[in-house]
C-alpha cells in the first residue's frame, strides 16, 4: 500500500520536474516546481520524517517559491526568452542523462543507496520533531547558533546590495 | 505512524480538485464571445503602456522575498524548539539559547529596518 503511494508521488514529482523544464513560460515552470516540492514533501512523509516535510512545505512551497516568482517577475523577459531553445548541448546532455540514470540504477540495485533510520527506532520516529530538536538544542548547539550568523551575514549582504544600487539610482 | 498523514492528504487532494473544479466550471458555463477591448488588462480604469513581463518591478520585491526567507528559517528552528520546552531540565538552557539566536536575528531585523529595507517608498 505504501509502496503504491510512493509511485504515485514519486511519478508526479519526476512528471512535474520535466515539465518545470520543458513549458516555456517561466511562471508555469515555477508552478510546476511547487508541485514537485510538495510531492517531495509527500514522499519525506512516507520516509518516517514529518518534520522535513514540513520543512519542504514551509521554506520550499512558502518562501524560495515566493523568491523565485519576484524574481521572474522583476527579471526583463520580452518574448524571446520564451521562444529559446537549448542549441547544441540537447544531445551531449541527453547523453549525460542516460549514462546518470544507468548509474543511479545500478547503486540501487546493488544496494549502495540505502537509508536505514540508524539507532533510531519506529518509537523515536513518531515523535521525529522532539528527537530533532533534543539533538539540535544540545549536541548541535554550536552550529545551531552560527546559523543565527549566518542568515544575519545573508540579510545585511542582501541589503547592502540592494540599497547600494537604490542610491547610485537616486545619485543620477 | 503513516496513517494519521491519510487526513492531510486528502484535505490537499481535495482543495486541489476543488481549485481545478472551480476553474473548469466556470470555463464550461461562462458565455465566451471576446474582444479585443475586453480581453485588454483592466488597470483601474487606466489604457495599459508597454508589456508586463518586461521587468518593470522594482527590486524591493526581491528584498522583501529575501527578508520573508531569512525569517521563515528563522521560525523553522522553533517548531522543534517548542517541542521540547514541556522537558524541565532542558528548557532554562534551550529557551537561552533560543533568546541567543532570535537576538542575532533581531540585529539583522533592526539593520533592515534602519537602512529602510522595509519602507515601500
Amino acid at each position: 500500500m505504501e509502496q503504491l503511494f510512493f509511485y504515485i508521488f514519486a511519478f508526479a514529482a519526476v512528471i512535474s520536474a520535466i515539465l518545470v523544464i520543458s513549458v516555456r513560460n517561466p511562471v508555469h515552470s515555477a508552478f510546476f516546481l511547487i508541485v514537485t516540492f510538495m510531492q517531495v514533501a509527500a514522499i519525506f512523509i512516507l520516509l518516517r520524517s514529518p518534520f522535513l516535510a514540513a520543512v519542504q512545505v514551509f521554506v520550499y512551497v512558502g518562501a524560495v517559491m515566493v523568491l523565485f516568482l519576484f524574481a521572474v517577475l522583476v527579471l526583463d523577459m520580452g518574448k524571446e526568452t520564451m521562444k529559446e531553445h537549448l542549441h547544441g548541448q540537447s544531445i551531449p546532455a541527453g547523453v549525460m542523462a542516460v549514462i546518470l540514470f544507468l548509474l543511479m540504477c545500478y547503486m540501487v540495485v546493488k544496494g549502495r543507496i540505502v537509508a536505514n533510520p540508524g539507532s533510531y527506532g519506529e518509537a523515536a520516529l513518531v515523535n521525529n520533531t522532539e528527537v530533532i530538536g533534543r539533538e539540535l538544542y544540545t549536541r548541535f548547539i554550536y552550529p545551531f547558533e552560527i546559523v543565527s550568523l549566518i542568515l544575519l551575514v545573508a540579510l545585511v549582504g542582501a541589503i547592502a546590495l540592494v540599497m547600494q544600487s537604490k542610491g547610485k539610482e537616486q545619485g543620477k | 505512524m503513516i496513517i494519521p498523514y491519510l487526513g492531510v492528504l486528502i484535505i490537499v487532494g481535495l482543495v486541489g480538485f476543488m481549485g481545478v473544479m472551480s476553474f473548469f466550471a466556470s470555463f464550461i458555463m461562462r458565455p465566451r464571445n471576446p474582444y479585443a477591448e475586453k480581453l485588454t488588462p483592466w488597470e483601474c480604469g487606466m489604457e495599459p503602456v508597454g508589456e508586463a513581463n518586461a521587468g518593470h518591478f522594482r527590486v524591493h520585491y526581491f528584498i522583501i522575498a529575501i527578508l520573508f526567507i531569512v525569517f521563515d528559517v528563522e521560525t523553522l528552528f522553533l517548531f522543534p524548539w517548542a517541542t521540547l520546552l514541556t522537558d524541565k531540565g532542558l528548557s532554562g538552557f534551550i529557551f537561552i539559547e533560543m533568546i541567543v539566536f532570535v537576538a542575532i536575528l533581531a540585529i539583522g531585523f533592526i539593520y533592515a529596518w534602519v537602512k529602510g529595507a522595509l519602507e515601500w517608498v
